[in-house]
């Protein structure tokens, strides 16, 4: 995990929210009440893997999606390009609502773009570098100049000379040139907005770097909107404009970055914040206890209640008065409240641990 | 190439003039090379050749006088001598050149039965890995249906219906066969659906036939492949069993069609070993062939065997 930097980097970078856009401008991408159940098997209940979720990604904004894994942050991902259905709410793109006929999709996919987790596997092993970066292009009859657009994508993406890469195959690269054959497959298109899980999660940290400078380089060139879903804390803090933490299916916390990972609200995100090592003397860290979050069995009331540490802390007239354990919370709206958590209210609030 | 190297070269903006495409048929052109280093591949492969070129010349040597009943003057049933190598049939015959003359029919009914085969399984199972649901439960009930179907007792009725000959040989062959290579395929394609780089070909906007097409089907080729050379094989046997038992044109040649002739006009009786051996030699040498190239390719195209 990248480690975060201290707080006199954050103050630098608390300085340029200019590119953070207007709200009432139209989000490249939008989720909203999106749901995504499962049907269950082999006697187990329905999977709800995204549960009422709202996201909103803005034109030429970063967003950072973070949760441990079985979250559902890849399935909302996917359900975000259109190769999941979702089974309630609305996916939005440019404002309008998902069309899911074969022929908008692939329009859709024109523009919208999703990069795998495992480099290795997204790559066809019948094909080298040159017909796997000219598959979408090819898709999308964009044959006129396909050496050329190939080429330039291979060089944008850092696989450069890239005439020394169009012949290989995926075998005969390394990790990180695989995900660069990927993004440059990616690029390939123009995409306006890119929705990329666990992109760097594969490689190693200096090739990692690169591909992070990649994305904030696109942005800024090109004003790509993307969404990047990550379980990496360090990541979010280098490239994101803005971050939602999820849990169970659903976003417990959001925020610009300066708000949610320097002053986290809700108790999940100050457990994740609270294990990075800070150098600090008295550094402790908050690990959570109790079982794995399952979605075939979402907990009543707060579902993040039976690991929580500020439940477990409460007085009894607290738990009482928050009822953690019966109360369901509302679903966070882009617009309304950072955090969902029943015990945020002032007098209740234990003392924030970064 | 490191990170640091990409660093300090610089960044070209744009494409160099001429963009070089990779040169095509590379993949090929490596399988060669690794086939060659496997001499029981070439070996089978050399059988082949060896049998197809006498098949397709023939023409060039053998007239309708030296195979015709009415017209051979040749002594009966005689042993192998100078003028005929392999001896005689009870006709007067070369044995020699009906041999040569047989293997036309034989190979051709064993490659259609197994093109046909092959194109058709492999559809069925293809599309029944990719759609999965309704469509594949119900193509996978139809391949159920037909592997429950008698070959022989099949064959015999196609015969009565289509009249014997090579052509109610060749639908009885592939209708029976196919079921095996859409099972086979199909797995193989759920395999092939699960990896990642379908669900990118997917998010990049390829629809379900050129998914199919473009990147399960090369990745489901060299099974394809492997099992048709099997299945050639298994169509010679099949074609020599069915015309055996009577069910192929007394008017052609084919090996099966010969060792019928030897068996049925005394060959046994009269110890006409000449007669009988030949064919059926050049049956499992032929199969044999197959089942070496088929091997073979199968190393090549899967290193990972090596080591089984």
């Amino acid at each position: 995990m990248t480690p975060i930097p201290d707080r006199s980097g954050a103050e630098a970078r608390a300085d340029v929210p200019a590119q953070v856009p207007a709200p009432e401008q139209t989000p490249a991408l939008e989720a909203r009440d999106l749901s995504v159940v499962y049907p269950g098997s082999r006697g187990r209940g329905p999977a709800r893997a995204v549960d009422g979720v709202n996201l909103r990604i803005g034109k030429g904004e970063i967003v950072a999606l973070i949760g441990e894994s079985g979250c559902g942050k890849s399935t909302l991902a996917r359900a975000l390009v259109g190769l999941v259905r979702p089974t309630g709410g609305q996916v939005l793109s440019q404002g309008r609502p998902l069309d899911y006929s074969a022929k908008a999709l692939k329009q859709y996919r024109r523009h919208t773009q999703l990069v795998l987790q495992d480099p290795g596997g997204a790559l066809n092993p019948k094909q080298n570098v040159y017909d796997a970066v000219a598959l979408g292009p090819r898709l999308h009859r964009l044959t006129e100049g396909l050496p050329e657009r190939v080429h330039g994508a291979l060089a944008r993406a850092g696989l450069r000379p890239p005439e020394a890469f169009v012949g290989r195959y995926p075998h005969e690269l390394s990790g990180g040139q695989q995900q660069r054959a990927v993004i440059a497959g990616v690029l390939a298109l123009d995409p306006m907005v890119m929705v990329a899980d666990e992109p760097v999660a594969s490689l190693d940290a200096s090739v990692r770097g690169e591909i992070l400078k990649l994305i904030l380089h696109l942005r800024d060139e090109l004003g790509l909107s993307a969404l990047v879903v990550s379980h990496d804390l360090g990541l979010a803090w280098n490239i994101a404009d803005r971050v939602a933490v999820m849990y169970l299916g659903r976003v417990v916390e959001q925020g610009t970055v300066e708000e949610v990972l320097l002053h986290p609200k809700h108790p999940y995100t100050q457990a994740l914040l609270s294990v990075i090592p800070n150098g600090a003397e008295d550094w402790r860290p908050t690990l959570l206890t109790g079982e794995p979050p399952d979605p075939t069995a979402i907990p009543a009331g707060c579902r993040f209640h039976p690991r929580c540490g500020r439940w477990a802390a409460a007085s009894e007239a607290d738990r009482a008065a928050a009822a953690c354990d019966r109360r369901e919370l509302p679903v966070l709206t882009p617009d309304g409240a950072r955090a969902a958590c029943h015990l945020l209210e002032p007098n209740t609030l234990l003392p924030e641990t970064v | 190439m490191s990170a640091a190297q990409t660093a300090t070269e610089p960044v070209h903006a744009e494409a160099p003039a001429a963009a070089p495409v990779p040169p095509r048929f590379a993949a090929a052109r490596r399988f060669a090379r690794a086939f060659r280093g496997r001499p029981a591949g070439v070996a089978g492969l050399s059988i082949l050749l060896l049998f197809t070129l006498l098949a397709l010349l023939a023409p060039a040597f053998i007239g309708p006088d030296q195979l015709d009943v009415t017209k051979v003057n040749g002594p009966l049933l005689a042993a192998p001598s100078g003028s005929y190598p392999l001896g005689t049939d009870q006709a007067g015959r070369s044995v020699l050149l009906l041999l040569i003359w047989g293997s036309r029919e034989s190979l051709e009914i064993g490659v259609l039965a197994t093109v046909l085969t092959v194109v058709f399984g492999s559809a069925i199972g293809i599309v029944a890995g990719h759609f999965g649901g309704f469509v594949g439960r119900a193509l996978m009930h139809v391949t159920d249906w037909f592997i429950a179907l008698p070959s022989l007792p099949l064959a015999i009725s196609l015969a009565a219906v289509l009249g014997q000959g090579s052509a109610s040989i060749t639908i009885a062959i592939a209708v029976t066969s196919w079921t095996a290579t859409a099972r086979l395929v199909r797995a193989q394609t759920l395999a092939v659906e699960a990896r990642p780089f379908v669900e990118r070909a997917r998010a990049l906007g390829a629809g379900n036939w050129q998914i199919m097409l473009r990147q399960v089907l090369p990745n489901v080729m060299p099974l394809i492949l492997v099992s048709s050379t099997l299945t050639v094989a298994g169509s010679l046997l099949s074609e020599a069993t069915l015309t055996f038992l009577g069910l192929g044109s007394p008017t052609d040649v084919t090996w099966g069609e010969m060792i019928h002739d030897a068996f049925f006009g005394g060959a046994f009786t009269a110890d006409a070993w000449w007669y009988l051996l030949p064919p059926g030699l050049a049956i499992l040498a032929v199969v044999l062939g197959f089942t070496l190239t088929g091997r073979a390719v199968e190393h090549v195209l899967d290193p990972r065997m090596e080591n089984k």
